[in-house]
């Protein structure tokens, strides 16, 4: 039983994380109705960036915030050159842009910073902590407390304030919002710049825990799964889907991963979003596209 | 300030090959409510977005408030000061009222982002403000009832008030109404239209509407244009427009 609880805590814990990087992705979905494929190399640019700068020696926050500085101009930048010249095309021509970007964001890091794995240590350490007779990860849980403060304030930020209420009239109705004075340039520019902070601390956690690397762009295709599982345009579903694959990947790799021969915890996460995508299809906390006729 | 609000010299505007506007020149007094009203196709709609900018007139001018423009692109409109409804409701379904409301403050939001995201600085009293401003505005038109209820689920009728809260909220100079009756009963039409009535008195809203229920726009406008293909048939007063035989050819006389 004890094992059991165990396994599940881990789970839930590595699921935030999961979490965190699909609330960028919902957030950029609702702002602009596209699946932002960029979103895995801005996570591998903010940690990439993030490492070079600490292995120059410099302070642990400035360099954080430098990264920032870095990702909230990537963020605008976006929004002028790639987005801006196409508002108003069809979706697909959207995914199609943020999928060179996430090309033009992969090779401009590796150009400019190296292709090399780093080690980053964010000087947690990783002593287990006993909890009765369950032990825990340390360092899991303070990056799931990290990830659970911010996953609680962005939610809370893009629901009750202006912004959240721009957010979700642009999301509801588009024209409509332009035509009250809702300014969607500047609602993109918020967003992406998020989605840039969510993917340093994402990088951060991510990269901590398995070496900042080109396979960070991977947590992309992590996110799908939870996106599908929650819904992609929920910050609730974001949370519950990050911490049903989190609780699964693992209880799936110790409990079926004798019988199947191990390495569950790769597929495992996909074959679930394929169950919800065959009877919710739009998610727990999607909302369902109803077409009036 | 005195002098029309609203001037429209020789407005034309064409979609391939069809002339929705024909040279059309007219003006809205300051303080007054002007009804558009013309058969199906007049190019009354098509006047409303040439005036908020969803549309750019092909030539002529549009002169708002002594500043002349070609086009001006609609959330530009809003921040002028022109405020609309849409025919069609146009409101996040998915929201509450208040939230729809609240939506319609947020072009006057003065706070920067920084400021916003961390509840600081002007940001407190700022929010108090538009929520006052909301819920001042759902008292006028007698919604607090449906304050916090999910737009999609009110009746049409009450949909069409939120509409008009929403686009009231942000106290437009000029206000344009899309047909805000379209669909109505009498008792609903009389209802409405008394909201409109107070908006333009208490809140001094220039209001220019399209109404095809001719009943209603005699009682509620101070002024009256009437389009037939594009083209301008009448201006005057409802009396005036009521005795004008070039009116009565183009539409009243349409008695069966």
């Amino acid at each position: 039983m004890n094992f059991f609880v165990e396994t599940l805590v881990g789970g839930l814990l590595a699921g935030v994380m999961y979490s965190l990087v699909a609330i960028g992705f919902v957030l950029v979905f609702k702002a602009s109705g596209v699946f932002n494929f960029a979103q895995g190399s801005m996570v591998l640019c903010a940690a990439l960036t993030f490492v070079t700068l600490r292995e120059k020696n410099i302070d642990f926050w400035l360099a954080a915030l430098i990264t920032l500085a870095i990702m909230v101009a990537i963020a605008i930048a976006v929004e002028r050159v790639v987005l801006r010249p196409l508002v108003n095309q069809p979706q697909i021509t959207l995914f199609m842009a943020t999928l060179g970007l996430s090309f033009v964001i992969e090779g401009l890091s590796q150009i400019a910073m190296g292709a090399s794995v780093h080690e980053l240590d964010l000087g947690i350490v990783d002593t287990p902590i006993k909890f009765g007779d369950i032990q825990v990860s340390q360092f899991d849980l303070v990056a799931a407390a990290t990830a659970g403060v911010l996953v609680v304030a962005l939610s809370i930020f893009f629901s009750k304030t202006r912004v959240g209420i721009s957010l979700r009239a642009i999301a509801d109705d588009p024209q409509a919002a332009l035509s009250i004075g809702i300014r969607l340039q500047t609602l993109w520019q918020i967003v992406w710049g998020v989605a840039g902070f969510v993917s340093l601390v994402a990088g951060l956690l991510w990269g901590a825990r398995q070496g900042v690397q080109f396979a960070l762009t991977l947590v992309v295709l992590k996110a799908l799964p939870v996106l599908i599982i929650g819904g992609f345009t929920s910050i609730t579903g974001a949370i519950v889907g990050g911490l049903i694959v989190g609780a699964g990947d693992s209880l799936a790799e110790i409990y079926l991963g004798g019988l199947l021969g191990g390495s569950v915890s790769t597929w495992f996460a996909y074959a679930l979003a394929v169950i919800f995508l065959l009877i919710r299809p739009a998610g727990l906390f999607g909302e369902a596209a109803i077409e009036r006729i | 300030m005195s002098g029309p609000i609203l001037q429209l010299r020789d407005v034309s505007l064409s979609f391939k090959g069809i002339q929705a506007l024909n040279a059309l020149s007219f003006d809205v007094a300051r303080g007054e409510i002007c009804a558009l009203i013309g058969p199906n196709g007049a190019g009354k709609s098509s006047l409303l977005n040439v005036i908020n900018g969803v549309y750019r007139a092909d030539s002529g001018d549009v002169i708002f408030d002594q500043q002349r423009f070609v086009r001006i692109h609609p959330t530009r409109a809003a921040r002028f000061g022109i405020g609309r409804t849409f025919q069609h409701n146009a409101l996040f379904k998915r929201l509450s009222v208040r939230d729809n409301v609240l939506a319609g403050l947020i072009r006057h939001s003065r706070t920067t982002l920084l400021e916003h995201a961390f509840g600081v600085g002007r940001d407190r009293s700022e929010t108090r403000e538009f929520g006052r401003r909301a819920d001042d505005i759902i008292a006028f038109l007698e919604l607090p009832r449906h304050r916090d209820a999910i737009v999609s689920t009110l009746p049409y009728g009450v949909q069409k008030r939120v509409d008009l809260a929403r686009a009231l909220v942000g106290r437009p100079t000029l206000l344009l109404l899309d047909e805000p009756m379209a669909g109505m009963n009498q008792d609903e039409k009389r209802e409405m239209s008394r909201f409109i009535l107070d908006a333009n008195r208490t809140l001094k809203t220039t209001i220019v509407l399209i109404e095809h229920d001719i009943g209603v726009v005699m009682g509620l406008s101070h002024h009256v244009v009437v389009l037939d293909y594009g083209r301008k048939v009448g201006d005057g007063t409802p009396e005036e427009v009521r005795n004008n035989p070039d009116v009565i050819t183009a539409y009243l006389g349409a008695v069966h």
